[in-house]
């Protein structure tokens, strides 16, 4: 039985993060539409996404999140610099990596826990971008693709934290992610939620 | 075997010195390929050869020929199918084909044609239009193992029945049977469609045009290349190209970021098809 820590945000403010990576499959759509409301209209730094999907362009999920969100929602393009104050999605049935230049590239590679976008892709070069200036968030699904990933972002010194299985609709991820590293934390959604105000540029400036 | 590379060291160090010692023994250059598909590439290597670094992947393939071959098929791209995202046929057909009818002999390069299916396409597609009999394909690759496939145009008799759905669903008129003869488990597109392509080594890294075309597909090449590399291929396909003459991209390439992408008008952004704009000197 996890006991759930108080407080994402003081967390988050005793370690600064330059980009926050999301994955999710069954379930993390509503987690998202819960969080993103809470993310700061000035948010310095970049927010990027895997969600499982079903195969099928074009998508819905930009349109949708957009709505519900401060910051521009978008697909990412390949070769695209990466800034702050945007969330960019992985574009259907393509995975999403990040360069050491912070660029963005995708593939059509194999899918990884039969995945395509795969959390696991996304994290792992998140990982080796950004090292330990990272939070990584896995959501709810019933996929073991992220939990690699997630200790991927643990090793190299992120923050690793995982929707609560007790409240997540598909608790198997987050266990999977709670599984594959010591370091990942249990939050409710609403605690990452009220978390997000950190990451705002007011925040750091005054912090 | 370790699941995740090491972090204990510089692994990105490691994958430079492969890739320039693969560059300097045997010519092939990915040193401008997108760096995170090579690691996760690699990643899997170290698993094939029963490897535990990259630094002992560049000791075995600087030492053993056979070996650097089978690590190219881990370092070129991968998957094609026939009539690959079938939507892209029917936008050449309707946006280019009509244009390219207007020509009296026709050259079209497919760049990195991996195992042959997509040019096969390509070669299908020209001759229910009616203009295979006017045409020359050049079909180039840096990986000889696909090439040699791409040649024979022998494909598994399994797969027979998704390459038919694709050519369908391409607007094929019809019936990819028609193209092909089957027996001991494969099937063999003709002779027909075989003579008209050439198949080459050519690297979109270090060498240079080699005609000129009226048609250039890359799809799903690019996005492994950084911007370097990519940049540097564009510039080859628009050397390449006549003026006014197509260039085809996959669905999640675009020359957006490219800077070359004012020597081209965009006709088709779904489908990713370009054309050279005529005021641009090669």
């Amino acid at each position: 039985m996890t006991a759930v820590p108080a407080d994402a945000g003081a967390i988050l403010a005793a370690h600064p993060v330059d980009a926050v990576v999301i994955g999710g499959s069954a379930g993390a759509i509503e987690a998202l539409l819960q969080l993103l409301p809470h993310v700061p209209a000035d948010l310095h730094v970049p927010l990027l996404a895997v969600l499982h999907v079903p195969r099928g362009r074009p998508s819905p999920l930009a349109a949708m999140f957009g709505g519900r969100c401060a910051v521009p929602v978008r697909e990412a393009i390949d070769k695209q610099t990466i800034e702050p104050g945007v969330l960019l999605l992985a574009p259907p049935d393509c995975h999403l990596m990040v360069e050491r230049d912070f660029s963005v590239s995708l593939s059509v590679d194999a899918p990884v826990h039969h995945s395509r976008p795969s959390i696991d892709v996304l994290f792992e070069s998140a990982a080796w971008a950004w090292s330990g200036r990272l939070l990584g968030v896995l959501l709810s699904g019933a996929s073991a693709d992220g939990a690699d990933g997630l200790a991927a972002i643990a090793e190299r010194g992120g923050l690793a934290w995982v929707q609560d299985p007790d409240s997540a609709s598909s608790a198997f991820m987050p266990r999977a992610g709670l599984k594959a590293t010591a370091a990942a934390r249990p939050f409710s959604i609403a605690s990452m939620s009220s978390a997000m105000a950190v990451l705002s540029t007011t925040a750091r400036r005054d912090a | 075997m370790t699941r995740s590379i090491s972090s204990k060291v510089d692994v990105d160090l490691e994958i430079d010195l492969l890739l320039e010692a693969i560059f300097r023994r045997y010519q092939h250059d990915f040193r401008h390929y997108a760096r995170s598909s090579i690691r996760r590439r690699m990643q899997r290597a170290l698993g094939h050869f029963q490897i535990a670094t990259i630094a002992g992947l560049t000791d075995r393939i600087l030492h053993d020929e056979h070996a650097f071959g089978e690590l190219m098929g881990f370092l070129t791209i991968g998957v094609t199918e026939l009539f690959r995202e079938p939507e892209s046929f029917v936008a050449l057909r309707r946006t280019v084909v009509p244009v390219l009818a207007t020509y009296p002999s026709l050259k079209v390069w497919v760049a990195g044609c991996a195992t042959g299916e997509e040019v096969y396409s390509l070669v299908i597609m020209f001759a229910e239009m009616g203009l295979l009999d006017r045409s020359l394909f050049y079909a180039t690759d840096i990986d000889p193992a696909s090439l040699h496939t791409a040649e024979r145009g022998i494909y598994e008799l399994s797969r027979a029945a998704d390459f038919s759905r694709a050519y369908q669903a391409a607007g094929g008129s019809r019936s990819l049977s028609d193209y092909y003869t089957a027996g001991y488990g494969a099937i063999t597109f003709h002779h027909e469609l075989r003579k008209k392509i050439v198949f080459s080594d050519h690297s979109l890294a270090t060498d240079h045009v080699f005609c000129e075309v009226h048609l250039v597909t890359c799809r799903n090449v690019l996005m492994y290349f950084d911007r370097r590399l990519q940049d540097r291929a564009v510039g080859l396909f628009l050397e390449a190209l006549v003026r006014k003459g197509f260039l085809g991209l996959g669905s999640r390439e675009t020359l957006l970021f490219c800077s070359h992408r004012d020597g081209f008008d965009e006709l088709d952004r779904r489908q990713r098809i370009y054309q050279k704009r005529s005021e641009v000197a090669a």
